[in-house]
């Protein structure tokens, strides 16, 4: 990474949080369709109704580092998702927090590592592995690819599309595979031919951090 | 869509007003949206905590009382409450005994039930235990899946602990107990439509007028595989079979039979598949002793139905029998 880097600061980790929120809302019955396919349809609804509770606490009491801003956003969406999403996107951010180090501004290895700490707690507590149709499918290939990319050098906005762009090709590889966890898992080959709702949503979010936290970081550059 | 709603966003929360009118013998804490009895915590006795989902009524609050459970926990429509309303259930029936959890093995309900369990473990000195409910022959693989669905045998397992509770048992026999009725314990299911979830406002899945599916869970979601419409007597089969070649019921002393509506199914047609259910029964020498037929375990508005068979001896069989008074089980008091 080249010195004097930017980092990501806490107004670029809500405009990521907002921007996540606005596409959830945008793909809300996409990700209710496909979740009607393989799951019980609820997927957009529930991750809708989610990123609002987060929205409102942003606007509400807003966070005064970054570490405070993954511990509320975790916190809110344990409380107000249920089913699977919100236990699993909730740890994501509950374990991002402590991985920021107390930090105010990310550098990007920062960030990066935060993120993995995020994935990490997703595969412990949904114990899912790569290609068992799940969130995991998009969120791991892109951390691979995130990581890559800064250890190649690269800027953290190209970085983070590099990761937008794997998340998005590992949410596309999510359709031929048999589900193997989740409600999905009771269709057994049944659940082939359908693309992951989890993986969809996952993918939005990586695309989201592309378009705010990368776009950020470029312009600041 | 044709409902009775207001606005589908709200379906819980009101439908949760209208039960609290309804039933003074329970109390609802609507902005948790935890229903409890009235008089819990119950001195002496360890506290029993369900819940899942809404869409399943009478399951869950129609099972909570003397005889059966404590509290549940409401979450949306097929869709897991909360770590935070389960911690403060859980802290809210301990009368000192502790509480068991008894969860419906659903991804997502395993995963809620485990946060509120740590939770609880964290903020208070409240003694958890859980015991998650598997019972559902449908799932095949299932040591590479999710695992069996939490269907219909929970209400043998609720109704059987929650009369062991009354009697004070401890916390450790009341697992065991719940553990035992759930391996004594195999269901599967049927779908004649799909259900249509009120967020979504349209069927989960399109099932053609003649065709069926086998093998679903409680969620609307589509089952193992679809099937032509066949008359009754070719269906029961479907359902029977598989439950008898998963275990053997024909020892002991007679299994209970449950026949349950998945919420559009009259009860002249579970009647109906009842008979036939029990014809078959009678050919692979099991011996039904207790019998319960009707809607418990619903999937909003699905027709079709499932069946849950539970091995029974004499004592699960004394405990089914207990007094229980719940809106959905009543008799005996």
């Amino acid at each position: 990474m080249a010195a004097g880097s930017p980092g990501v600061d806490l107004d670029t980790l809500q405009r990521w949080l907002r921007a996540f929120a606005a596409s959830v809302a945008e793909h809300k019955d996409e990700l209710t369709d496909l979740d009607a396919a393989i799951g019980d349809a609820d997927h957009g609804a529930n991750m809708h109704r989610g990123m609002s509770a987060v929205v409102d606490a942003l606007d509400a009491a807003p966070a005064a580092d970054p570490a405070a801003l993954f511990k509320q956003t975790g916190m809110t969406l344990v409380k107000s998702v249920g089913g699977a999403s919100g236990p699993l996107y909730g740890t994501w951010f509950l374990r991002m927090a402590p991985a920021t180090g107390g930090a105010t501004t990310l550098d990007p290895e920062t960030f990066a590592k935060a993120l993995r700490a995020g994935l990490e707690g997703v595969v412990a507590r949904g114990k899912a592995e790569l290609g068992d149709k799940t969130m995991v499918d998009a969120l791991a290939p892109a951390l691979d690819a995130l990581d890559a990319a800064l250890a190649a050098g690269e800027s953290l906005a190209d970085a983070l599309r590099a990761a937008s762009t794997a998340a998005d090709e590992g949410r596309d590889a999510t359709t031929p595979m048999v589900a193997r966890k989740g409600r999905a898992s009771y269709l057994g080959e049944r659940s082939a031919g359908h693309q992951d709702p989890g993986a969809t949503s996952a993918a939005l979010l990586v695309a989201a951090a592309a378009g705010s936290v990368g776009g950020a970081v470029a312009e600041g550059a | 869509m044709k409902k009775l709603l207001n606005d589908p966003a709200d379906l819980v929360a009101e439908s949760l007003r209208g039960l609290d009118r309804a039933h003074p013998e329970l109390r609802v804490d609507h902005e948790n949206r935890i229903i409890y009895r009235a008089d819990a915590p119950v001195s002496g006795k360890v506290g029993l905590l369900s819940g899942g989902g809404s869409g399943h009524e009478p399951a869950h609050a129609g099972f909570i009382g003397p005889g059966m459970l404590d509290a549940v926990c409401a979450g949306e429509v097929f869709t897991s409450p909360v770590p935070d309303q389960m911690a403060e259930a859980t802290k809210n029936i301990d009368s000192g005994a502790g509480v068991l959890h008894l969860v419906w093995n659903y991804t997502g309900d395993v995963m809620n039930f485990d946060m509120a369990a740590e939770l609880a473990a964290a903020e208070t000195d409240t003694t958890v235990e859980a015991v998650v409910m598997n019972d559902d022959v449908a799932v095949e693989d299932s040591l590479f899946t999710a695992g069996r669905r939490g269907t219909g045998a929970a209400i043998a397992v609720e109704k059987i602990v929650g009369a062991a509770a009354e009697q004070g048992r401890s916390l450790s026999e009341l697992a065991d107990l719940a553990r035992r009725v759930n391996d004594n314990s195999r269901s599967m299911g049927m779908a004649l439509t799909s259900c249509t979830v009120p967020a979504k406002g349209s069927p989960t899945f399109d099932l053609p007028d003649d065709e069926i599916e086998i093998g679903i869970g409680i969620h609307g979601e589509p089952g193992r595989r679809r099937v032509p419409l066949a008359p009754a007597h070719e269906i029961a089969p479907m359902l029977v079979d598989p439950v008898l070649a998963d275990r053997d019921f024909t020892g002991g002393d007679g299994v209970l039979v449950f026949v349950n509506g998945t919420g559009a199914t009259p009860l002249l047609e579970l009647y109906l598949m009842y008979g036939e259910i029990a014809a078959l029964l009678d050919k692979a020498g099991v011996v039904p002793v207790r019998t319960l037929v009707g809607p418990y375990v619903t999937s909003l508005d699905m027709a079709g139905c499932s069946v849950s068979i539970t091995q029974l001896d004499d004592e699960l069989l004394r405990l089914w029998d207990a007094p229980v008074a719940t809106s959905g089980l009543r008799w005996g008091m």
